[in-house]
């Protein structure tokens, strides 16, 4: 409001916006000048996708309006929004997989109710965004078939096919390799170029400063902060976004790693739809010492934990495990795992690390249900059970210590504790930790982490899993880095800094290697 | 032999019939992601209000009228069930088969005393069958007249509505817009949404149709192949049609063969009663009776290719939260 | 941070009254639109099945069947499946049961028949539902289709053997032959009566005892032994039951066994207790209203137990009622049990989710 004669493409006005108890939006006000491309940052859990929903029409606001092009829309449901020009790239891209491409993008805009004429003409139009954009893609392509960074392309040119100027992306880089991340955002250049205006939604810093014209800050559903990219940097950021200056630094002893405990060779894992999502990855996990695998989210960490737990099979290679050979002709599964004395801290702990229906006692021997100290002959020994509970919750600071609360009714880092105790109080060889803090709040991250070096001390082998690099450099003592369900580098401690293990995620040990990779993805 | 073959196919069609019309209107409302198991139900709901209909007005197409707007009623409570209160499918179907059974023979007994029956229906109250042109002339040429006057002419137009929806649906599934959201709906409802369609409507239509398909299917049983409404007379057609529509593996064509199939065997099974076939002895009827299950299970246990249906059937749509 | 709760009454108690008042408004409106008086209709039927021995003894008994069948889909719910095949593996429990009774009923006493009978129709029973089971674990084939498809199956199946193997030689109706006495499970007015108490001549007979021990080890095995654990970790949440080394292969083959089994003892009832002999059709749906009664109790054999009760009071009332108006069908309580599936199973949300948001603010406030 400061000056009237900017043109904003789009501007919030007061959006509030609450579930339940939770309050996911509140006041927020946001002015977007048109051509421009602005970043919204903040973290997990912010309120970020939520504000995108209500743009899209996705949820309503409880309070407050939008404005497009000055003029105050009323967008009720995602026809309202595309109507109103306003087009979005989800996170979890919103394709019908076993559809065309052309399919895809005509869906909703079919152009008549019989669909000859619409795709045909759907085809020339998509030649011409195509040219226009440098977005070049197969129409009849089936979209499970495309790699990742096309399908995202065919987000994006659904989004132009209905005339988007106001393209919002949520979280895009998340499921992309650092070149078709580029790629992307040499597009969004493209785009803005063309006069489209873009929000784009991360909580990445590095995107936010390399693409961005200018920047709003997310904070707790609130909209703390709003800069100009160019005047402002990457501290100031973190700081307005975590709302407090961040600590990266843990306290914590060099390692003296002694005996290797596991040692995982080869190790292969092709998933149901004959995907290789591990390739021939092999490492070792030595007493006394965490060693962190950094990468960006689904590029095979989840599958190496799975494999190595037992959760899923592998397809070929093999795990020593103290004495036990373990390999695909002789697989151990979850429950053996344990008692070969491996936990498993898991990176979902909704699917997988508690049974959100069950009460804390029975969550808290989850996996260990069948063990001697919980079981009778024929009936489980409840009593010890919820002893043993009361006793973990007191020694975590569990809130609130009570056993028969429904696990779904604790806060994350509560219920993260819960899961952790129940791992590490087993007295493991060999701790799996995915994940340790996401949605957990602040104050518990501190303790978690305490929680995670002291049993290093005290001489485990932990492996950690985390998308945050601040916490994998922070906790561990050797970084292995996967890119693509393959292990691509592996630094100690002192030689890794952020600009060395970005490269790393990035692949960017052979730029040209990988370009060429990705032209024969888009060729394809 | 070729006269037994004709009749045997002859019955087929007559047979394959409501499989047929409840099969495709199974398969809009799974292709929309929607399990109905609740065919069953509606088939005889609608076999009940098209007798009852007939019976009070005389006429055969007033009662298919009556048929289908029973059947689009049980479906739009299906609908009610599953899209907008996100009620588990299984238990809708079930609930619609188990309150249909006992309510014809409840409001049958009030409106007609005959203990759940309708009156018998005749003239015009029934679906009378066709002659096609020419057929009586064809009748004498060997084969294909004898195909053409004996086979094809001669049945009631349901069947030939039923044949003919077969193409319709496969237009419809495959050429239009509808189709294509339909289809869409089904797979992933959330790109649908945010495509801007409601999820709902679409899902809401694809109900309907599969209202007015069973109702026809209904309507079919008790004025066309029979003259009149008895207790429990779909007598499992409606599992039987879900069974083709997994068979045919939810495609307009090949459920049509599976349905052909089905029906085949029930007149195989007609036919073999009480006859001693040489060298086997006496195939028991019921050993026929079951093939069409039996395929089914062994369809989907991947032992004779595999099913795989609508991805997102049977989940009810929700928007998620963050 | 813990979060609102909502109160365990409103659950256990309000919502399913709400559902059941509904169903039986629904039904009145059908029995008004008949011409007959509802609230008339209300009291030939409680009359009918509590208001005097017999008609209590004939409620329980129908009850007994709705206990095995209820109990059957809830064990298979806990784990997540729908057991649709409840009549199917009733009616095959059935054959179990007349096969041990035809076998042994003229060389042994009763006390070596009787567990055998129970024996007979809990593996036959548990054989019905292993085959879908299977392939839904090894396989993938959904357990609610076949289950339905073998159903069909079970039916045929035991046409083929009443009619071809079992028929009493020159009798019209497909029966078996009627077992000797030394194969029929006593009743309980027959156990009664000689200590003093008149119960009225029913059908009720020892099969509801095993029906209540049925609930007390099924309670047991659900909620206080790690094989329930594992059963209910699997039917809330697979992922969480792979992570906990849970084979669910082997977990949905036992509860299937465990839930036909359960059904299969519909046999125990029908065939020794009140029939005597094999014949068509005795199940006559009662597995699929142990669908109703599942969702009617909540899932918990108390409630199975109070479910069953009440729809056994239906089907016995609604006898009562047939014979008191003849303008009303027995039938009409298959429209009572199809609204209860209705209202309480498919429509839960309906009323559910306002109720509980209306506590749960209430508890915020």
């Amino acid at each position: 409001m400061t000056n009237n004669a900017t043109p904003y493409a789009i501007e919030l006005r007061d959006i509030s916006k609450r579930f339940g108890a939770v309050q996911a939006n509140k006041d927020i006000c946001l002015q977007v000048e048109a051509g421009t491309i602005h970043g919204i940052i903040g973290e997990n859990g912010a309120g970020k996708s939520t504000l995108m929903s209500i743009i899209y029409g996705f949820y309503e606001a409880d309070t407050g309006y939008i404005e497009v092009d000055s003029k105050r829309v009323d967008i009720r449901t995602s026809q309202d929004a595309i109507d109103s020009g306003i087009g979005m790239v989800h996170q979890h891209f919103m394709l019908v997989e076993n559809f065309t491409v052309l399919e895809n993008v005509v869906l909703g805009a079919e152009g008549g109710a019989l669909l000859k004429q619409g795709m045909d003409a759907a085809r020339v139009e998509l030649q011409r965004l195509a040219q226009e954009y440098s977005l070049d893609i197969d129409v009849d392509a089936i979209v499970e078939e495309l790699p990742v960074g096309l399908q995202q392309r065919v987000e994006i040119l659904k989004a132009l096919y209905r005339g988007a100027r106001i393209l919002i992306l949520d979280e895009p880089t998340g499921v992309l390799t650092p070149q078709e991340a580029d790629h992307l955002f040499r597009i969004l250049k493209a785009l803005k170029e063309q006069g489209v205006t873009v929000l784009l939604i991360t909580h990445k810093l590095r995107e936010i400063l390399a693409s961005t014209d200018n920047v709003s800050v997310m904070r707790q559903g609130e909209m703390v902060a709003h800069r100009e990219t160019a005047k402002t940097d990457k501290e100031e950021l973190a700081e307005l976004m975590v709302g407090k200056k961040v600590r990266l630094q843990v306290s914590k002893e060099v390692a003296a790693p002694t005996e290797t405990v596991l040692s995982a060779k080869n190790l292969c894992f092709v998933d149901g739809q004959g995907v290789e999502r591990l390739k021939n990855v092999s490492l070792d996990l030595r007493a006394g010492e965490i060693v962190g695998i950094a990468g960006v989210s689904g590029n095979g960490q989840s599958e190496l934990l799975n494999v190595l737990s037992g959760i899923t099979p592998m397809t070929s290679g093999e795990i020593q495990f103290g004495d036990t050979l373990i390999n695909a002709k002789a697989p151990k599964n979850a429950a053996q795992m344990r008692d070969l004395k491996m936990a498993h801290v898991p990176e979902d702990r909704h699917k997988m690390g508690l049974v959100t229906g069950f009460e804390a006692y029975e969550a808290a021997v989850l996996g260990y249900h069948n063990s001697d100290a919980y079981n009778g002959k024929v009936l489980m020994n409840r009593k010890v059970m919820v002893d043993e509970c009361s006793r973990r919750m007191a020694g975590w600071d569990v809130r609130p210590p009570n056993p028969h609360l429904k696990t779904a009714n604790f806060s994350g880092g509560n219920q993260q504790k819960i899961v952790i105790a129940r791992e590490v109080e087993q007295n493991p060889d060999v701790l799996l930790i995915g994940q340790p803090t996401r949605g957990v709040d602040i104050g518990a991250i501190e303790n978690i982490h305490e929680q995670i070096v002291k049993l290093c001390v005290a001489g485990k082998a932990i492996l950690l899993v985390s998308v945050e690099l601040d916490e994998i450099m922070a906790l561990s003592d050797r970084i292995i880095v996967m890119f693509d369900g393959a292990i691509v580098g592996e630094l100690d401690i002192k030689d890794a800094d952020e600009r060395t293990l970005g490269l790393m995620m990035a692949n960017a040990y052979n730029e040209e290697l990988s370009e060429q990779a990705l032209q024969e993805g888009e060729s394809a | 032999m070729f006269e037994t073959l004709i009749l045997m196919l002859d019955a087929t069609l007559r047979v394959s019939t409501p499989l047929i019309l409840a099969a495709l209107a199974g398969l809009y409302a799974e292709r929309s992601g929607i399990v109905d198991i609740g065919l069953e139900g509606k088939i005889l709901g609608s076999a009940f209000a098209a007798a009852a209909g007939a019976a009070v007005y005389g006429s055969a197409w007033i009662g298919l009228c009556f048929g289908i707007l029973a059947s689009v009623g049980l479906a739009m409570i299906h609908g009610f069930a599953c899209i907008t209160h996100r009620g588990d499918h299984i238990v809708s179907g079930v609930a619609i088969n188990t309150v249909v059974a006992g309510l014809t023979v409840t409001l049958g007994l009030d409106w007609f005393s005959m203990g759940g029956q309708t009156p018998a229906l005749s003239g015009d109250a029934r679906f009378t069958d066709i002659t096609l042109p020419f057929a009586d002339a064809l009748a004498s040429v060997p084969v294909i007249g004898q195909i053409y006057s004996n086979l094809l002419s001669g049945h009631n137009i349901l069947v030939y509505l039923a044949f003919a929806m077969v193409p319709v649906t496969y237009w419809v599934i495959y050429k239009t817009r509808f189709g294509l959201r339909l289809r869409a709906v089904g797979e992933n409802p959330q790109a649908v949404d945010t495509a801007g369609i409601s999820v709902a409507f679409i899902r809401y239509r694809a109900l309907i149709i599969c209202g007015i398909l069973c109702g026809i299917a209904g309507a079919y049983l008790s004025t066309a192949h029979n003259a009149g409404f008895l207790k429990d007379m779909s007598a499992g057609k409606g599992y039987m049609a879900l069974a083709a529509l997994i068979f045919g593996k939810w495609r307009p064509v090949p459920v049509l063969l599976a349905c052909l199939l089905f029906g085949f065997l029930d007149a195989v099974a007609v036919r073999l009663q009480g006859v001693e076939l040489p060298g086997i002895g006496e195939v028991p009827v019921q050993a026929i009776e079951v093939l069409p299950y039996v395929l089914t299970v062994l369809l989907l246990a991947g032992f004779i290719g595999k099913a795989v249906g609508p991805k997102a059937v049977g989940r009810p749509y929700v928007k998620e939260r963050e | 941070m813990s979060q609102p709760k909502v109160p365990v009454w409103v659950n256990v108690a309000l919502i399913p009254f709400i559902n059941i008042m509904l169903a039986f408004l629904v039904s009145g409106l059908v029995i008004l639109a008949i011409g007959e008086d509802p609230i008339e209709a209300a009291g030939y039927l409680i009359y009918g099945a509590f208001g005097y021995d017999e008609g209590i003894g004939y409620t329980l008994y129908y009850a007994t069947n709705f206990i095995f069948t209820g109990l059957a889909v809830s064990v298979a719910f806990k784990a997540g499946l729908f057991n649709i095949g409840g009549e199917g593996q009733a009616y095959i429990g059935g054959l179990g049961v007349g096969l041990v009774c035809l076998a042994l009923d003229k060389t042994m006493p009763f006390y070596v028949i009787a567990p055998l009978a129970i024996i007979g129709a809990g593996v036959f029973g548990a054989a019905w539902a292993y085959i879908p089971a299977y392939l839904q674990a090894r396989r993938g084939s959904h357990i609610v289709i076949t289950t339905i498809m073998f159903n069909f199956i079970a039916s045929s199946l035991m046409v083929y053997l009443i009619v071809n193997w079992l028929k009493e030689d020159g009798r019209m109706a497909p029966n078996s032959r009627t077992f000797e006495e030394s194969a029929w499970l006593p009743y309980l007015h027959d156990f009664f009566l000689p200590l003093g108490i008149d119960i009225g001549s029913s059908p009720l007979n020892f099969a509801f005892v095993i029906a209540l021990v049925c609930c007390v080890l099924v309670w047991g095995l659900i909620w206080h032994t790690r094989w329930g654990y594992q059963l209910r970790t699997l039917g809330t949440s697979a992922t969480a039951a792979s992570y906990a080394g849970i084979d669910t292969a082997k977990v949905t083959i036992w509860v299937m066994l465990i839930s036909g089994g359960l059904a299969g003892f519909v046999g125990i009832n029908e065939i020794m207790g009140v029939n005597h002999s094999l014949l068509l059709n005795f199940t006559a749906g009662y597995g699929f209203a142990g669908i109703a009664v599942s969702l009617m109790g909540r899932n918990h054999p108390i409630g199975i137990v109070l479910a069953a009760i009440l729809f056994g009071a239906l089907y016995q009332g609604g006898a009562e009622l047939a014979f008191e108006l003849p303008n009303i069908t027995p039938e009409i309580v298959v429209v009572i049990q199809g609204l209860v599936i209705l209202f309480s199973g498919a429509l839960e949300h309906m009323f559910k989710d306002r109720i509980e948001g209306f506590f749960i603010r209430r508890a915020v406030a």
